[in-house]
């Protein structure tokens, strides 16, 4: 009786997870900047409806437009990190890899960047000479150059120094498509390494929490781990996403929901560095959500996983690479966890989410 | 990760849960209370029902503070939030508590100055960083964080930091637990007691619960294999007939408490004659106020608040489930009009609550999980 009475629940749930959803918050706060499920829904029910076009819905780290045979790969982001600098790069570096690597997660060959600062009134510039030079480095490692750019200066108090908005356009792989859709049951999920990383970073070196520890941003491009990956996985390769704010916990919920099919994770299998777990026990939160800044998630064909494992593991910034869980027919559009401990817990989308700006 | 690893064996798990099993009767219906929020958190984080034999049933105890906090008292924070000469520091798993009308974080985007802090001592220091501002800090919690409260006024007292004041919501375990256990709808057999307050009142207070009401009590700890061995603990004592109060935390509880902790508590604060609590109704002694000597620093006198009641939305079912009596997904708006994202009740937004547990970890249907690989 009472399992009926749990199962009804469950499946209205599901229901309600199926509709579109509606923004109704008559304000933004933060949560609604939080990579969550109130990001989600000021995407997917103010913006997506009002903008509705092919090349957006799928909301993927890049839109694919089609030009002639070719496909161009364009992608935007915006960067309102505080601190400016942090142990393990710049709001400069991550600006620049940011952009990269959401071309590069989705197959695409960056083509050229363009770079948007706002400057607040009273920046030195030393300050804004560093963060150009390390966004110059930046480009340089990821073989792109910056090619167009604007630049806009606001009064004191009007902004945290710099913002940076940065754009990329590459051109498409055709030997690859990508997307969740060609996911199936049995295909395995990588992970290029330790998560929530520069989430932790940022959380430390704004000193807020009066917590010491040596935890430094992976900020880094992903070109490299794409084509070891590309190379070794070929076809097998399904899908690829750059989990960085809201974290892997959010980017296998949209995995779940856009394939289907059910997430499993094993939580031994997690990478986490010992210090961010550490931090991140003393402060309630879970590294699932933390964000990445030089990582990987991608779903590959059984048979070539462990050859892809390897490639990762042989690539500079992806020695930590493991096997993180499998794709299933059920539990259908969910993500479940078998906790090291035994057990199994469900991982939603994070609600809300109290912790600060970090990208 | 040292010290924790250790506390999630899965070895160590497995040969607990069939010691657990071994003294089940597979003909009995053991209900058993985790009183604390926290201990709830772990229960569904690690999954730990999945070890226990059917038979067992954990029901979510009052131990969670932003759940029983009423409606009236969040409106009267936000109050104080919403003037303009003051900077409002609280945790951060009050910011989302619904009021009537909003909670914190919407209060935030309209222009209030709201600060999420991890310590009072926090709401100090930004105290000492803005003379001309006032910090007024909004204190919840059991005995857990009701010390490090006290701390702070007394620090605040000692520099002459006139700037800061405290809106006091803290409250005592014993008499909700007395209040359930009086409560003629609830059949409980054994209780798990609350680890972090214990590490300030100690054991003895739970005495009460095997001598007037022959119910069991282990203090545990918060690792799932704390919450395992503290379930074999009690089961033992119902196999064997035995009915006391057992320490499993003892790496931190101490039988008497912390006694410089409980000197500072009662310096600092004096017992309210009677305390609203959600879902629960008033009870008597039940929470703290800020004493005569401290009164200088006490937020309901300095801004006045006129002790408003608010009903709860009648949808909601909050106090059943804080009871014991109905299972978070037997409320009749969960997961439809209350969600994480759209909380009715204040058992949605807390992690510690069961309602969020069990709508972020613990929903799933069992028999579609597969094994293992």
């Amino acid at each position: 009786m009472s399992d009926q009475r749990e199962q009804r629940v469950l499946d209205a749930l599901e229901q309600a997870r199926r509709r579109q959803p509606k923004f109704t918050a008559p304000r933004i706060d933060m949560s609604h900047g939080a990579g969550g499920k109130a990001t989600h829904k000021l995407i997917e029910g103010l913006l997506l409806p009002a903008l509705d076009n092919p090349a957006l819905a799928p909301l993927s780290d890049a839109a694919l437009l089609p030009f002639g045979d070719a496909q161009f790969a364009l992608t935007t982001d915006s960067f309102v990190v505080r601190p400016l600098v942090f142990p393990g790069g710049s709001i400069g570096e991550l600006a620049v890899n940011g952009t990269v690597n959401d071309l590069a997660v989705s197959g695409a060959t960056p083509l050229g960047l363009s770079v948007a600062l706002i400057i607040e009134e009273g920046l030195e510039t030393e300050v804004l000479t560093y963060q150009v030079e390390t966004m110059a480095s930046a480009a340089n490692q990821a073989a792109v150059s910056i090619v167009t750019g604007d630049t806009k200066v606001v009064e004191r108090d009007k902004g945290d120094g710099l913002y940076i908005i940065t754009t990329g356009v590459g051109v498409g792989d055709p030997e690859v498509s990508l997307s969740a859709a060609s996911v199936r049951p049995g295909d395995k999920i990588l992970c290029s390494g330790t998560l929530g990383d520069h989430g932790a970073a940022i959380l430390i070196a704004r000193g807020d929490l009066e917590l010491e520890a040596e935890v430094r941003s992976d900020t880094q491009p992903l070109t490299s781990l794409v084509k070891a990956l590309k190379d070794s996985a070929g076809p097998g390769l399904r899908f690829m996403r750059d989990p960085t704010r809201g974290g892997v916990g959010t980017v296998l919920n949209e995995l779940a929901r856009d394939s289907g099919f059910g997430v499993a994770l094993w939580e031994e299998k997690l990478p986490v560095q010992d210090v961010v777990h550490g931090a991140c026990e003393i402060l309630g939160i879970d590294p699932l959500y933390v964000a990445n800044e030089g990582k990987l998630l991608a779903v590959v064909a059984p048979e070539t996983a462990d050859s892809a494992l390897e490639a990762l593991r042989n690539s500079k910034g992806g020695e930590e690479a493991s096997i993180i869980g499998e794709v299933r027919e059920e539990p259908a559009r969910m993500v479940l966890m078998h906790t090291q401990f035994g057990g199994t817990r469900m991982i939603d989308m994070l609600v809300g989410d109290p912790l600060p700006r970090i990208c | 990760m040292k010290y924790v690893d250790e506390f999630r064996n899965a070895e160590i798990a497995r040969a607990v849960a069939a010691e657990i099993a071994a003294l089940t009767d597979p003909h009995r219906h053991y209900k058993i209370m985790e009183v604390c929020g926290g201990h709830t958190h772990t229960i569904y984080r690690h999954g730990i029902k999945d070890l226990l034999p059917d038979q067992i049933e954990l029901v979510h105890g009052p131990g969670c503070p932003v759940c029983v906090l009423p409606m009236g008292r969040v409106d009267e924070g936000i109050e104080i939030a919403e003037r303009p000469e003051v900077i409002f520091t609280c945790f951060g798993d009050m910011m989302r508590v619904p009021g009537s009308k909003g909670n914190l974080l919407e209060v935030k985007a309209q222009g209030a100055d709201i600060r999420m802090v991890y310590s009072p001592l926090d709401a100090l220091r930004i105290a000492r960083d803005n003379p001309d501002r006032e910090v007024v800090f909004y204190a919840i919690g059991f005995e857990t964080t009701a010390p490090s409260t006290a701390l702070t006024l007394q620090r605040a007292k000692k520099e002459g930091i006139e700037n800061i004041s405290v809106f006091c919501n803290h409250v005592t375990i014993v008499p909700p637990v007395r209040a359930l256990l009086d409560s003629p709808d609830l059949r409980l057999d054994a209780f798990i007691g609350p680890g972090h307050v214990s590490t300030v009142i100690g054991c003895r207070p739970y005495e009460f619960m095997p001598k007037d009401y022959g119910k069991p009590c282990v203090v545990a700890g918060f690792e799932p294999l704390d919450l395992l061995q503290s379930i074999l603990m009690l089961m033992r004592q119902l196999d064997e007939g035995r009915c006391e109060v057992e320490n499993q935390y003892g790496r931190v509880v101490l039988w008497e408490g912390n006694l410089q902790a409980l000197k500072s508590m009662a310096e600092v604060f004096e017992l309210r004659p009677y305390f609203e609590w959600r879902g629960l109704g008033f009870i008597a002694q039940s929470a703290l106020k800020i004493s005569p000597a401290y009164a200088a620093f006490d937020a309901e006198l300095r801004y006045s608040t006129p002790g408003v009641r608010v009903a709860d939305p009648k949808a909601c079912q909050c106090g059943e489930v804080l009871k014991g009596v109905l299972k978070p997904h037997e409320c009749r708006v969960f997961g439809t009009a209350c969600t994480p994202d759209h909380p009715l009740g204040a058992l949605m937004v807390s992690s510690e609550g069961a309602c969020a547990a069990y709508y972020n970890f613990g929903r799933k249907s069992f028999q579609k999980v597969g094994a293992r690989e």
